[in-house]
């Protein structure tokens, strides 16, 4: 199968099987019994469709496969069977539930690697071999997880409903932060090359669209997915043709979706309009100033440091001051973004970005062997592959 | 669906409490008993227990049973009292939880039978 038709079959999954999982919950009432119902539908798409092609109706189909399965599987249980029985698709009237859904696969009483697994596999309809292969963890890994949190669902009691509107804003955050780390971990863990079947950037920024959706007027909601878009609309332009980090003041800026940055230029000004500014909607602003400059030189710095120094008012953290020291250098100095960064020693000194940030600013002081330690600092420091490639370059170069 | 809400002090909230004076104590007793009093549709039973110096443990793997004194587990964390409640989900105890206004650790357990 080609990687378009993988990726037609891909989203015609994630359109569907969500749906079909929150509503077989609501019919049911048994979350681990519906979630299982669906996945093995999902596992007969991926079986038949690459041969037999996508069919018409694939809610209908998916439905019918679960449906059948569950009959077959709950002979016994008859007050559950004749429930299922009876259900026609698509289930009249038809609202979507998968709002129900993400909270309560999201639901802080879980682990956060249940709460991100299991959202992956209801919501977006991914396989547990699929989901294993994004995070690089072995199946029965990924298997382990989600059968603890389907089975703490159950003894617990955690509920399948919407929060009530004194807790939606905690609870809001909790969903927030499983498709922030969903996006993080596609973004940072990318290549640059051909991506396999599925890609959690991909997946995070469904999510974050189905949660806008579904929750039109939430600025955080609008503040995340203009984020993701916004980093999915320079994504061209991130690699070069080795797989190589350009960094943002090298990339070739025609390569961006320009359209993609005006829509999320405008999703953020809605959310603003509230005048309810958070995490969420102040990093997709600073990443929107870096987007709307033409070119690096015209980046508008004074703007940026403005935004951050907003965003440690409302989540004080010594990432969010090294990167306003980063917006210093440029709105002011490097001198005095050094010596912002000399705070930070302490709380930074085992993260690779801290030394490699430092080593920039030596250099730009004239301080070149001091900035070559903390670029060898950085390095024994780093993981990610196109990192570390890009910070030997550096030593390399100078 | 029925939970027991288990109330754990810790050695701060302890000493804390030993540091107030007789009216602060006074108070922080009465917010607790409001708590109970604002909550009494919903805690079906509640108890408070002697501090773990007054507990006793019976060991019965293999052989006699062998009787100790103290807690089974010597902790910094001791729970204290707990409260079974009754309410629809996970959320209406954690609700509960999130209100009390005693020790600073709550641990939430699903009752599986009564």
């Amino acid at each position: 199968m080609s990687g378009t038709a993988h990726g037609e079959l891909a989203r015609v999954v994630r359109d569907h099987a969500g749906r079909l999982a929150a509503a077989l919950v609501s019919l049911t009432g048994d979350f681990a019994t519906a979630e299982d119902l669906v996945q093995d539908a999902v596992e007969a798409a991926m079986a038949h469709w690459p041969a037999e092609g996508i069919p018409d109706r694939p809610d209908a189909w998916l439905f019918t496969v679960a449906r059948r399965r569950g009959l077959d599987l709950l002979k016994r249980e008859a007050r559950y069977r004749s429930k299922l029985a009876l259900l026609q698709w698509p289930t009249q009237p038809e609202p979507d539930d998968r709002l129900r859904l993400l909270f309560t696969c999201c639901h802080p009483a879980l682990p956060r690697t249940g709460q991100i697994a299991l959202t992956l596999r209801a919501v977006c309809g991914l396989t547990t071999a699929q989901i294993a292969r994004a995070f690089l963890v072995p199946e029965s890994t990924v298997g382990q997880r989600i059968t603890r949190a389907k089975r703490k669902i159950t003894e617990a009691g955690i509920p399948y409903r919407v929060p009530d509107p004194d807790e939606l804003a905690d609870r809001l955050g909790e969903v927030l932060a499983v498709i922030y780390l969903l996006f993080n971990e596609g973004y940072l863990t990318t290549t640059g090359e051909a991506s396999h079947d599925r890609d959690l950037a991909d997946e995070a920024e469904f999510l974050a669209t189905l949660l806008h959706r579904l929750m039109p007027t939430e600025p955080e909601v609008m503040g995340l997915l203009a984020l993701i878009r916004l980093h999915q609309a320079r994504a061209a332009a991130r690699f070069d043709e080795r797989g190589g980090i350009i960094q943002l003041q090298d990339q070739d800026r025609s390569l961006w979706d320009h359209a993609a940055i005006e829509d999320a230029g405008r999703l953020i000004a809605r959310a603003a309009a509230q005048r309810r500014p958070a995490p969420y909607q102040l990093q997709a602003a600073i990443v929107a100033v870096h987007a709307e400059a033409r070119r690096w030189q015209d980046t508008d710095w004074p703007q940026i440091l403005v935004l951050y120094t907003m965003l440690l008012g409302v989540q004080p953290s010594p990432i969010t001051r090294l990167h306003r020291a980063v917006a210093l250098r440029y709105a002011d100095s490097p001198r005095s973004a050094l010596a912002e960064l000399d705070q930070l020693a302490g709380a930074l000194e085992g993260y690779h970005l801290y030394h490699a940030t430092r080593a920039e600013l030596l250099r730009a002081t004239g301080h070149t062997d001091a900035a070559r330690a903390e670029d060898e600092r950085a390095l024994a420091l780093a993981t990610n592959p196109a990192e570390i490639d890009l910070l030997r370059q550096r030593l390399q170069w100078r | 669906m029925k939970y027991v809400l288990m109330f754990v002090e810790t050695e701060q909230f302890a000493a804390d409490l030993a540091a107030m004076d007789d009216a602060e104590r006074e108070r922080a007793y009465a917010r607790v008993w409001q708590w109970f009093t604002e909550h009494a549709d919903q805690v079906t039973r509640h108890v408070y227990l002697m501090p773990p110096e007054a507990a006793t443990t019976v060991r019965l793997e293999g052989g006699d049973p062998v009787i100790t004194d103290g807690p089974f587990v010597e902790g910094k964390e001791v729970v204290s009292g707990f409260a079974e409640v009754d309410v629809p989900d996970l959320d209406g105890a954690l609700r509960l939880a999130k209100s009390w206004p005693g020790c600073p650790l709550v641990e939430i357990r699903p009752i599986a039978s009564t």
